[in-house]
């Protein structure tokens, strides 16, 4: 894939490989070697593969990415319930140790596989090749790959998902995306989670996050939910409806998509690589154009977000009185 | 910390890079690594020679070129540099911005020992 399309050859290294760049020169006695290839090209290369057994069964994957005790499972939970009955879903946790959160999983009737990764931060897309080697895939429609609780290192591993979904619990603060720009970066949907919280914490401003967010280049929409109190399911649930629609046509069309991790690769893989001036929003352009169009044209203004966001928050007002 | 998984998936490239051109021994791996990577290159350098211990890359030396973050502004067209958190263009200060640098978690270049040195 990227070995041989060109695709690491990004703006910012370009001049390294153009003639009279200093990689051309050879030093006496040595042979030196252009490589130009992330320092992670086999787990790419893996996640890839890993995608392609998605989308030869037209699924699609989720990762959700946190700090510890977030709320992922809880916000699992919610969504087997929810979406159980319509869906065939497939749960693959990640944690350093426990089965606890799969036996949660298994609890609502879903098949779901442990990876404990001993110490290590993160899952990577080699676990989870192995993960799917323990699922039967057929018929299913959604895979969840619950990450490890960390907000620094699961952000640098494609895993093979579409998308990635980072949940930032208001318990937490709501400078967050600031101190972890890696993480949040790579969030093709911020949820925001224990929204419940909000009326005894005096401390997090939910349009304070949400710009933090775009303060670190990212266009992705931003929900609140409080799973555990049944609030703001429906739009959580709405979103994983839009998405599964837009990979089954991606499906359909022989396409793919990458979560918004290494942006700039994704973009010169995309049909128009000229398209520089949407770069934040191509991808979402591109794919997400059939039910969701009006949507995600929202997340492309700033003011427009801040509307989208006043709306969940009066809805999810609503659904605590009902 | 991921770097030493990082080092370790960088030893196998190595060793690729090297049976592919002739088998020498690398001694010199210049990396491209830019703040928007998730990886620190302080914890690589340490990390690096553990991972290579043993391997065609054992004592190599590691130089690290760190990208700087630069964004380029959709609206006015400016281009220049920004911080991993503020990612708003330097001169208009939109946020609707391209990065064109930062996010380099990059293998440049490989320096090996010619083929007649590693058969010595």
């Amino acid at each position: 894939m990227c070995d041989t399309c060109g695709c690491n050859i990004t703006d910012g290294n370009r001049h390294l490989v153009s003639p009279g760049g200093r990689l051309a020169q050879t030093e006496d006695g040595r042979a030196a070697v252009t490589v130009l290839q992330s320092l992670l090209s086999e787990n790419d290369h893996q996640a890839a593969h890993n995608r392609a057994h998605f989308d030869a069964r037209g699924i699609l994957a989720l990762n959700l990415m946190s700090s510890p005790g977030a709320g992922k499972t809880a916000l699992l939970e919610a969504t087997i319930d929810a979406l159980g009955d319509k869906y065939r879903i497939v749960v693959i946790e990640g944690d350093l140790e426990t089965e606890n959160d799969a036996a949660r999983i298994r609890a609502k009737g879903v098949e779901a596989v442990q990876i404990a990764t001993g110490s290590a931060c993160h899952l990577d897309a080699h676990m989870v090749h192995e993960a799917l080697h323990r699922l039967d895939l057929d018929g299913v429609d959604l895979v969840f790959i619950e990450n490890v609780g960390n907000l620094v290192c699961p952000a640098s591993f494609d895993l093979g998902q579409h998308l990635n979904v980072t949940l930032l619990s208001v318990t937490e603060g709501d400078d967050k995306p600031a101190k972890y720009p890696v993480m949040f970066r790579a969030a093709d949907l911020m949820l925001l989670t224990k929204t419940d919280l909000l009326a005894v914490l005096d401390d997090f401003d939910t349009a304070q996050a949400e710009r933090a967010l775009r303060l670190v280049g990212s266009a992705a929409p931003v929900l609140h939910a409080a799973p555990r109190k049944g609030l703001g399911i429906k739009e959580w649930i709405d979103w994983i409806d839009g998405e599964l629609e837009a990979q089954r046509a991606r499906v359909a069309a022989g396409t793919t998509r990458r979560p918004a991790i290494q942006a700039e690769g994704a973009r010169l893989h995309a049909a128009n690589p000229a398209g520089g001036a949407h770069d934040h929003s191509h991808a979402h352009e591109h794919e997400h154009a059939h039910q969701h169009r009006h949507q995600h044209e929202h997340k492309h203004e700033h003011k427009h977000a801040h509307a989208h966001d006043h709306d969940h928050a009066g809805e999810t007002g609503g659904g605590a009185r009902s | 910390m991921h770097e030493l998984s990082v080092c370790q998936a960088l030893v196998q490239q190595l060793e690729a890079v090297s049976a592919a051109n002739g088998g020498g021994r690398v001694e010199l791996v210049r990396l491209r690594i830019g703040p928007l990577s998730g990886v620190e290159a302080a914890l690589l350098s340490h990390a690096f020679p553990l991972a290579a211990a043993g391997t065609i890359a054992a004592g190599a030396e590691l130089a690290i070129t760190a990208a700087p973050v630069v964004v380029q502004c959709n609206e006015c067209g400016a281009s220049g540099e920004a911080a991993p958190n503020r990612m708003l263009c330097p001169a208009c200060g939109g946020y609707r911005v391209r990065t064109v640098s930062g996010t380099e978690m990059l293998l440049e270049s490989v320096e090996l020992a010619a083929p007649a040195d590693a058969g010595a």
